[in-house]
């Protein structure tokens, strides 16, 4: 009996539904991807000084995203969990070629080129590195015992060491948060959690006291980039003027002069939000803040719903990571976190991050929409 | 075995996972009120304070330029500094039609439109409130003719500016080098934070290679301006840190005595303190004046400078690439005796020319007849080629070529200026690599008199000498001998990196027979050695630029000053207590002994001799 009511929850009755469904695409997700989507095109056009060819490129690479979404939420999670091992140490080799090549290139290293097209593996080992502390997670018993912490912790350190050498701080942050997210829903204690807090900032003045003077001045730029307004302070100080000017409803669309005058080489990209919110003002600020929000909550409720611990580690990660990734990005713009080159997800100009970002929400849509209707407890 | 399993306990997990969603669901949720908290004290506290700020009153970081280090020469002499000049200054985002003021300001001024170009392609890499130059280094009369103007033209102004100025013009255009207006590749490459402000960046020379200490920090200040962006007032500041002056090892008045002393013969004279490696003299004739270069050198002079047939921008003391001719020999001959290969007493007799066995071809002597019976010592004091052809095919090419590359031939000798050229040391492998072909036998007979494949830059054969010179205890040219610091002294030679393992009395007696190619009567340079009361040690060399044919008599009146040989002489001084090693090549100067030689003579006389005085 339950069975069924079951399965008629999860046959929507309408035609295009049924098309959705066997499309595996979940449909409240597809639609704030979306908007959101159309959303960036809105706001590149008037950052990206009204170039159609900017646009062009971008719709190009976010019609790749959408597809390689679809194509992930076909693949059933069972694969996801059976290969994450391997791609977990494809990643890991891949990064280490890529810091190899480094060296005999000159400064940042970043891709790997492969001939037809460049491959970035920091961007793989963003949903490979949760993966695999998932699966190693899901094969014991939650909460983790202090041993599989201990591997679970190297596993998520190892890969961002690598990406912090390339050096590429903001995703090394990123990665490492996706698999703290993991220790997090697997059921770390509090009690462990804050711990850990208290170490990293009994830390911070010890580590400080063995720096040499030149890293304490990298820090305090990094810290307070208002320290170097020739740099990169000096969009803060800039962006703050085009956010506060903003006021309450806005300059309108196309309406930004802040951005056209003062930081052009940035504001399609990681400063984005700064020409949105000049343009559209505190409700613009707070409708798209929702619209993540929307996002987000699905994702977490795709998470809660998720079959098997793997299922839902992974998913619960993937959403809670989009969520510092926004937060990341527009604590970072508004000025009261420091500067990291993280974009603004699915609105910044960049292929990576989005065909990284919507991989995430396919595999989120692949856990949803492949459920077993196993009679359970 | 026994292990323990863990039972896993479904519902225990579901429900302590369902927790951690709903407590990240409200982390997420306050930490997305903190964002709207934000941005509520941006946009409705702090609107009308940034409202103001982006419309009426504007804070604009202004870039505090550094001014430029300061270079002299070994004894304070200025060789680089900054001269006040008045440049006319545009603010494109104070002018309503650029190209109409532009347009009006060249009827007025008179101002070419390779200018206005130059300006254009400088103006779209700046911000549009960013004050860029038009005209640098103004006339008073164009001054005057503007200030009357003024009013009708806002947002052009008449800014004063440091301009870099090169007292000794084309004396020093290879060796300090120049800056120039920075360019669009530059642009990407050097840090865009320090160099917000500065229009200029070293191109060439110690200006390039000491670029970043030369520049200094860029400061900055905060301003506050008003509409018609003037500062109304200054926030905060930080000032800048002027770049670092530099001191050369350079003696300016030994480089003009050397510059002067090749005369009308293109070439370049390189002289290196035997003691410490730092570079004296770095001459390269002709030179060129830097300073138009500063203010952007019209095109038409550009052309000209670089279609010349003398090449004054060719650096030849760094990367002119000569054949070292009979030059080489002292270090074949040392080679020889250190190998066992000849001792110093063998005699060989000289017919004039040199055959292999088999060969039929005839590889000439210079001086036909040939020189007799001679022994080391004579051939080098002589320069025959017959001894050092027969010395070259006894030592065979991979001993030559091991043993030259100790003293730093076919390598950069490392001084510290970019765009070195590291010459040529022939080998086996480089042929057949390069060529495909094997070694042949007359190529080594070749290389024992500085002809055939081998190329040497005339640093390279300063340092080369000065190595020889100072016994087999390599020399490494530098040319800055402190930076900021006046008062402190060379750096000491003593962490070279290598020293050649030579025998003091091989080279005694090579550095005996140099002394007699000035001091003996039959020296190839022997017009150098009167009225000194010290004694110079030297080789001459004459450097083929054709090949002639076999049978064909050379005669220099003859053929095309273009085509005559490279006069070319090494030398160092006292031989006894070596001070300064000097090379000199004189391009189609013909014989070394009687053109370069000289020139080599004038600058150690002066050196030694002015040093006695101090």
């Amino acid at each position: 009996m339950k069975t069924e009511t079951r399965s008629e929850q999860f046959h929507p009755p309408s035609v295009i539904g049924n098309i959705l469904r066997r499309l595996h695409i979940d449909i409240p997700l597809f639609i704030g991807l979306f908007l959101i989507s159309l959303l960036s095109f809105v706001i590149l056009y008037s950052a990206g000084s009204q170039d159609m060819d900017v646009l062009m490129r971008q719709a190009a690479r976010v019609g790749l995203a959408f597809l390689l979404m679809t194509a992930l939420a076909h693949v059933d999670p069972y694969q996801f969990k059976r290969y994450s091992a391997l791609l977990f140490g494809l990643g890991i080799l891949l990064l280490i070629a890529v810091l190899i090549l480094g060296q005999f290139g000159k400064g940042a290293q970043r891709w790997l080129d492969l001939g037809f097209f460049r491959f970035q593996p920091s961007e793989m080992i963003k949903i490979t590195t949760p993966m695999m502390v998932a699966w190693y997670l899901a094969e014991h018993a939650l909460p983790p015992k202090p041993k599989q912490l201990l591997v679970a912790s190297i596993l998520i350190i190892l890969p961002t060491l690598l990406i912090a050498k390339q050096p590429d701080l903001g995703t090394a942050l990123l990665v490492a948060s996706s698999g703290a997210a993991v220790l997090f829903f697997a059921g770390l204690s509090w009690r462990f959690i804050l711990a850990i807090s208290a170490t990293l900032a009994g830390l911070t003045p010890i580590l400080w006291h063995f720096m040499r003077p030149y890293q304490r001045d990298r820090v305090l730029t990094f810290l307070n980039p208002e320290a170097d307004p020739l740099g990169r302070g000096y969009h803060i100080i800039q962006s703050k003027i085009a956010i506060g000017s903003g006021g309450i409803y806005g300059k309108g669309w196309l309406g930004s002069t802040q951005s056209e005058l003062d930081f052009l080489p940035e504001s399609s990209t990681d400063f984005i939000f700064a020409v949105f919110a000049e343009e559209f003002g505190l409700f613009g600020c707070v409708g798209l803040l929702a619209l993540y929000l929307l996002i987000i909550s699905r994702c977490l409720y795709i998470a809660s719903q998720a079959q098997g611990t793997y299922s839902r580690l992974l998913a619960s990660s993937l959403a809670f990571t989009f969520f510092v990734y926004v937060f990341v990005n527009i604590g970072m713009v508004i000025g009261v976190l420091p500067v990291v080159g993280v974009p603004l997800p699915l609105i910044s100009y960049g292929g990576t991050s989005i065909v990284t970002l919507l991989a995430g929400f396919g595999i989120l849509m692949s856990i949803h929409t492949h459920k077993k209707f196993l009679p359970h407890s | 075995m026994s292990r323990t399993y863990t039972i896993k306990n479904k519902l225990v997990e579901s429900r302590l996972f369902l927790n951690r969603i709903i407590a990240a669901f409200i982390v997420i949720l306050l930490l997305t009120s903190g964002l709207i908290v934000r941005l509520v004290y941006l946009q409705i506290v702090g609107h009308e304070h940034y409202a103001t700020l982006a419309k009426d009153n504007s804070i604009k970081i202004e870039p505090l330029v550094p001014t430029r280090g300061i270079i002299y020469d070994r004894h304070g002499k200025v060789l680089a500094d900054n001269t006040q000049s008045f440049s006319l200054e545009l603010i494109p985002e104070q002018i309503s039609n650029l190209d109409e003021t532009l347009l009006r300001l060249q009827t007025l001024l008179n101002i070419s439109d390779e200018k206005i170009d130059q300006y254009q392609k400088q103006r779209k890499r700046q911000k549009r409130f960013a004050s860029t130059p038009l005209l640098i280094s103004m006339t008073d009369e164009e001054i005057a003719k503007f200030a009357v103007v003024r009013p009708y033209f806002p947002g052009v102004d008449i800014q004063a500016r440091l301009v870099r100025h090169y007292p000794y013009a084309e004396l020093t255009s290879h060796v300090v080098g120049y800056v120039g207006r920075i360019n669009e590749t530059e642009m990407k490459s050097l840090p865009i934070a320090e160099y917000r402000g500065s229009t200029h960046v070293g191109k060439i020379g110690i200006e390039n290679t000491y670029e970043t200490e030369l520049h200094g920090k860029t400061g900055y200040a905060e301003i506050e301006t008003n509409v018609q962006a003037r500062a109304i007032n200054t926030v905060n500041s930080v000032p800048p840190v002027p770049g670092e002056n530099l001191y050369l090892t350079l003696d300016i008045d030994l480089q003009k005595t050397a510059y002067d002393a090749l005369g009308d013969f293109n070439g370049a004279v390189v002289a290196i303190d035997i003691k410490t490696g730092g570079v004296l003299v770095f001459a390269s004739r002709p030179g060129f004046d830097p300073n138009p270069f500063v203010i952007g050198i019209a095109n038409d002079a550009y052309q000209a400078l670089q279609s010349s047939e003398d090449q004054p921008l060719y650096n030849r003391a760094l990367r002119g690439l000569y054949p070292p001719g009979s030059t080489i020999k002292p270090f074949i001959g040392l080679a020889g005796l250190e190998y066992n290969a000849i001792s110093t007493d063998h005699n060989l007799f000289c017919p004039g020319y040199y055959q292999l066995p088999n060969v039929s071809h005839h590889y000439r002597d210079w001086k036909k007849g040939g020189h007799g019976s001679v022994n080391m010592s004579e051939a080098i004091t002589q320069s025959c080629d017959v001894y050092f052809y027969s010395l070259a095919s006894t030592l065979g090419i991979d001993r030559m070529h091991s043993f030259l590359q100790q003293f730093g031939f076919g390598e950069k000798s490392g001084i510290d200026l970019s765009g070195e050229k590291p010459g040529l040391l022939p080998s086996r492998e480089w042929k057949r690599q390069q060529h495909n072909q094997s070694w042949y036998p007359g190529e080594t007979l070749i290389t024992g008199i500085g002809q055939g494949f081998l190329q040497v830059t005339p640093i390279q054969l300063a340092r080369a000498t000065a190595t020889l010179a100072n016994k087999g205890n390599v020399v490494t040219p530098f040319l800055v001998k402190n930076i900021a610091n006046p008062d402190s002294n060379e750096p000491a030679m003593e962490n070279h990196p290598s020293n050649i393992p030579l025998k003091s009395e091989n080279v005694n007696s090579i550095i005996s027979a140099m002394v007699n190619v000035i001091h003996d009567p039959h020296g190839t340079a022997k017009s150098i050695g009167k009225d000194i009361n010290y004694q110079i040690a030297g080789k001459t060399g004459t450097a083929q630029v054709f090949n002639i044919k076999q049978d064909a008599k050379y005669n220099e009146n003859d053929i095309d000053f273009k085509l005559r040989d490279h006069a070319l002489f090494i030398s160092f001084a006292p031989a006894d207590d070596p001070k300064i090693a000097v090379a000199v090549i004189a391009e189609n100067g013909g014989h070394g002994g009687s053109v370069a030689a000289p020139i080599a003579g004038q600058v150690i006389k002066q050196y030694l001799e002015g040093n006695n005085e101090n």
